[in-house]
């Protein structure tokens, strides 16, 4: 089953599928400007998200996370691939045909003091995408804007105020309440969390959640932090470098990473209790992410990866199916059982250096998760 | 980095290029701008008018006929042949002829309000809010308010000897600073001074609020948080990012008061240099000098955008020349 | 015992601004052993960061005023004149903070910051200050020191900076590195690593931590003791494990509670704090957190002192509740309260 055919499997339809999305940004030199090397920001991604859920997705800066949801709104271009948005390919449409879909999809931004314009009186960017899109009379626009500026925790009475008067949590509000007015069907929130205090994150978490409830809201949820994510997603994917690496369902992830790098994102989640956080392995990355201008050979992650062996330098594992719903792409699967693995083919692929068979784990129970007992719940 | 550079003097050709065809394409537009006629003066025959005409190409008409009588005198102009239509001089050395005295007053000025631009800005931003600012605040403003030629008249007014006032400054006039330094010098205080004034000012509050703005950075905190001295803060940290944006201004300013901008000066101190000599020319609607002299200052200005843009490139390690 | 280093004594600090008077700082007291991390814990306004820069002598100012006593090695910094505050800072003191990339002078090299860092304080010419720094740049963590002491902040990634940064903190060997939110800007896997550091050069420099946070979480593995700060009090002090194991203060409840925890079965509801911190300009009768706090009674109109209410010696906290009534009733806070309802 590939990535795309999941979404059509589970029932409910895709409201957006990606199809083997690129996007390279050329480095120009010399007179001519030449195009003498690419970034590739996002290099060959596929997902689907079902109409109403929360697909998290996950990586550190650099990993292409960002520029991946400003293509999918078609922010930035895609170099190649495929972007269909209920139905409909978008990754082409002209700048007309494509505003009545742009209604449809908004974007909340991570820094809530530089994507409000200041100038400007929170009613009037809260009212303008109406505005643009010509949605009802100023009288209806206006109530609307009250109506919305509640439903995300605001009072109407804030309507003439400047961004500068709130504090960090209401003006991501006032974000999330500009993305909500022109009631659309899907949100792209780029770290919409990560630069408020824990204690505002965790109601701007909630009013997230009751949103999506309230309008059917479908979530693209982009962040750093794979503690953040799990509270509002129902899939999540975790990119690096460019690709996404696994691709599970929430709680699944947290319970359950097969790629290194998936485990090496939970264990360095801070716990907020002294003696687990000084009990569990601390798996700590060395390094940065390297350039995205030349990716590493084979899989990506295998110079950070604890577990890399030959075949990593050389091969690029392919995301797999591990049952489920459970795509991962890595020669050494943790968490996977033997008969899994067989049926999964991972073996098959270290063909080239059949060596490495002895790198491949036998058993599971000697590679414990990191995250510290964690109760398998489903939602 | 060459490749870079290149480019850029591709992009100033195509800018000279431009400005030339915009002011032949204005002066051939505005009435009473027919340069045979010109040239043949007022007892011209219309046979004479008419020869003038051919050998100027000016009888070719239409598109065609544009860019031919366009081409023609740029050509000369380049090739130093080019004379004048009102008194058959040769403009490439009339401008010549203007350059010392040009040099000498926007190199002197140019020190000057660089100088006390950032004194002024630096003080005042400093005591920001205090009597010095406030004070400081308010000659500057009637320094930006004042016209050049009203303050050019009335210092020659007040202190050049106009009408029985105190002779304190030779009333106008140029020396060369081959012949006499001192009075070379004695000669350019006050068109320095008057030119200025106007730079002064407005450089010392944009200073001003470079400086208050950059105070408030992180970086300035973590200075402080390392121990540095004030006054090592404010010079080493506070002003060199505050003076970033204060190097495109002087740099374009420079450059056009090099270039023959500083017409109303040169005017009034009757110091004949490229701005007075575009003057005259603009007075008797000459087309040859006006073209050499617009394509003289466009390309100071081509030439010192290149240049701000390196030193920007140089001031910001950020920037990246592409 | 370990030496004193710090010894800071009710301290309150205000700012007059167009509005009114801002009580950044009402009234905070602490000490600090060498060796010692302690943690300062609030949300954004509750002084916290206002506390840290007093004692660097960065909130001097024509609008602050201040109180109390701030005594690093038995002199009071706060009487120190700003000429002889320099010779404290970054000589006496470090200081790291949140945004590494703004931190950090964009237009000089990252070797020439610290060596004149270092050249502040210290008669040493440009050689011998620049090969400290490289020996300072490979203690923090960052590959190949001797070219990358030549790159230009931008040229860093965010991590490294913030290494770096700390690597000119360090570069005096003060005795106290004051460390204002150093991971919130942060990927959480850089985060760990710089946690990790800032713990492990605390050790090698022989020197105490003062970490400033939003998140209890960043700060489990490496405080000793923690202060909680609310409306710029303290609301709650004691060791680590008072704090995270038998919290008295419903605010602290509350911090704990927010923290999306991996350790945990997911919640239906995240717990927050409702609502957002008081005014510091009109700040609430009573008790500070009253409007906030889902247990205040009648009591609370009065606002409680910092008092020792339980059995270990050395917590406090500012809280009017039955000491036996919190420890029943604050695991439905902690643990996200409707957490069970699968």
């Amino acid at each position: 089953m590939t990535v795309l055919e999941q979404a059509s499997e589970s029932g409910s339809a895709a409201l957006l599928e990606v199809r083997h999305v690129k996007k390279y940004f050329p480095i120009r030199k010399g007179l001519l400007q030449r195009e003498v090397a690419r970034v590739h920001a996002v290099d060959d991604v596929s997902f689907a998200v079902r109409e109403g859920e929360t697909l998290g997705l996950v990586g550190e800066s650099g990993c292409g996370k960002s520029t991946l949801g400003r293509t999918v709104v078609r922010l930035l271009e895609p170099t190649a691939g495929e972007i269909i948005f209920q139905g409909t390919p978008i990754q082409s449409l002209g700048t007309r045909r494509l505003r009545p879909l742009r209604r449809e999809m908004q974007m909340v931004f991570q820094d809530p003091y530089a994507s409000l314009n200041p100038r400007k009186r929170v009613g009037t960017i809260v009212s303008d995408p109406m505005r643009i899109h010509d949605l009802g009379s100023r009288a209806e626009q206006k109530r609307r804007v009250a109506e919305i500026l509640e439903t995300v925790g605001l009072s109407p009475e804030h309507y003439n105020r400047f961004p500068h008067e709130f504090s960090g949590g209401q003006r991501q509000r006032i974000g999330i309440a500009r993305a909500l007015a022109l009631r659309p069907k899907l949100i792209i929130a780029d770290e919409p969390v990560s630069a408020l205090d824990v204690s505002i994150q965790s109601q701007m978490l909630n009013l997230l959640d009751e949103l999506q409830k309230e309008f059917q809201l479908t979530f693209v949820f982009i962040a750093h932090d794979l503690g953040v994510v799990r509270h509002v997603s129902d899939r999540i994917a975790v990119m690096y470098l460019g690709k996404i690496v696994e691709l599970s369902p929430a709680e699944e992830l947290y319970t359950r990473p097969i790629m290194p790098y998936t485990e090496a994102l939970l264990s360095a989640v801070p716990i907020p209790d002294p003696d687990l956080a000084e009990k569990r392995e601390r798996i700590v990355l060395e390094g940065d992410v390297p350039s995205p201008i030349n990716p590493p050979s084979g899989c990506r992650f295998h110079p950070r990866c604890r577990y890399a062996t030959d075949v990593c330098r050389q091969i690029e594992p392919p995301l797999a199916d591990y049952g489920n719903g459970h795509l991962a792409a890595c020669h050494h699967p943790l968490n996977v059982d033997k008969a899994t693995l067989e049926q999964v083919g991972v073996s098959e692929r270290h063909s080239p250096a059949e060596a490495d068979q002895s790198a491949l784990p036998q058993d599971t129970s000697g590679r414990s998760n990191p995250a510290v007992a964690p109760d398998t719940r489903s939602r | 980095m060459g490749a870079y550079i290149i480019r850029r003097i591709f992009g100033m050709l195509l800018v000279l290029v431009a400005v030339s065809l915009i002011v032949y394409l204005i002066f051939i537009v505005i009435p009473g701008g027919d340069p045979a006629q010109r040239i043949a003066g007022r007892t011209a025959t219309p046979a004479n008018i008419a020869s003038i005409r051919h050998k100027l190409g000016l009888d070719k008409h239409g598109f065609t006929g544009f860019f031919i009588q366009w081409f023609s005198l740029v050509k000369q102009l380049f090739t130093a042949k080019l004379v004048s239509y009102a008194n058959q001089t040769n403009v490439v050395s009339q401008i010549k002829q203007g350059l010392p005295a040009t040099f000498s007053l926007s190199i002197g000025a140019g020190i000057i309000w660089m100088g006390f631009g950032v004194l002024v800005g630096t003080i005042s931003a400093v005591k920001a809010g205090r009597i010095s600012d406030r004070l400081i605040t308010a000659f500057a403003l009637i320094g930006i308010s004042l016209p050049v030629a009203w303050l050019g008249l009335i210092l020659r007014y007040f202190l050049a000897g106009e009408r029985g006032s105190p002779s304190w400054f030779p009333d106008g006039g140029y020396v060369p600073l081959t012949s006499n330094p001192w009075q070379w010098f004695y000669h350019l205080l006050l068109p320095w001074f008057t030119l200025a004034v106007l730079f002064i000012g407005f450089y010392g509050r944009v200073l001003r609020s470079n400086i208050l703005d950059t105070i408030n950075e992180d970086f300035v905190r973590t200075a402080k948080a390392k121990g540095l001295t004030s006054r090592r803060i404010l010079v080493k940290h506070v002003l060199r990012a505050s003076l970033i944006p204060i190097v495109t201004l002087f740099g374009l300013d420079f450059a056009s008061v090099l270039g023959g901008g500083a017409i109303i000066t040169e005017s009034v101190y009757n110091l004949h240099g490229v701005g007075w000599y575009a003057a005259q020319s603009i007075q008797s609607e000459d087309l040859p000098p006006l073209m050499g002299v617009t394509l003289y200052g466009a390309m100071f200005i081509v030439v010192f955008t290149l240049i701000v843009d390196l030193a920007y490139a140089y001031l910001d390690p950020r920037i990246r020349l592409s | 015992m370990a030496e004193r280093l710090l010894e800071v004594n009710d301290l309150k600090v205000r700012f007059a601004t167009e509005d009114g008077i801002v009580q950044a700082v009402s009234g905070i007291s602490f000490e600090l052993e060498r060796g010692k991390v302690l943690g300062i814990v609030g949300e954004s306004g509750s002084g916290k960061s206002v506390t840290a820069m007093t004692l660097m002598g960065l909130t001097r100012g024509v609008n602050a005023a201040f109180e109390g006593e701030v005594l690093y090695k038995g002199t009071d910094l706060l009487e120190v004149s700003d000429r002889d505050m320099q010779e404290y800072r970054g000589n006496e003191l470090g200081m790291i903070f949140q945004d590494p990339m703004t931190s950090l002078n964009p237009v000089y090299r990252i070797g020439e910051q610290i060596v004149e860092a270092i050249q502040a304080h210290e008669r040493v010419d440009k050689r011998t200050a620049r090969a400290r720094t490289i020996e300072l740049l490979r203690q923090v963590g960052i590959p190949n020191p001797d070219t990358r002491v030549d790159n230009f902040p931008h040229e860093f990634s965010g991590g490294m900076r913030q290494r770096a940064m700390i690597a000119m903190a360090l570069s005096c060997n003060p005795s106290i590195l004051i460390a204002d939110e150093p991971t919130t800007a942060l990927d959480v896997t850089i985060q760990a690593q710089i946690v990790e550091l800032v713990s492990r050069l605390k050790d090698d420099f022989n020197s105490a931590v003062i970490f400033i946070t939003h998140d209890l979480g960043v700060i489990a593995d490496i405080a000793d003791e923690i202060i909680v700060m609310y409306a710029g009090r303290v609301v709650e002090r004691g060791s680590k494990r008072d704090v995270f194991y038998d919290p008295q203060m419903p605010y602290t409840w509350g911090l704990l509670g927010s923290i999306p925890r991996l350790d945990r079965p997911r919640p239906e509801r995240l717990h927050t704090i409702e609502g957002s911190p008081p005014s510091l300009i009109n700040l609430p009768d009573g008790c500070k957190f009253r409007p906030r706090c889902p247990h205040a009674f009648e009591k609370c109109k009065a606002e409680p002192g910092l008092e020792n209410r339980v059995e270990t010696p050395g917590h406090f906290d500012r809280c009017w509740l039955d000491v036996e009534f919190k420890r029943s009733h604050r695991d439905e806070t902690i643990s996200g309260g409707s957490a069970e309802a699968a």
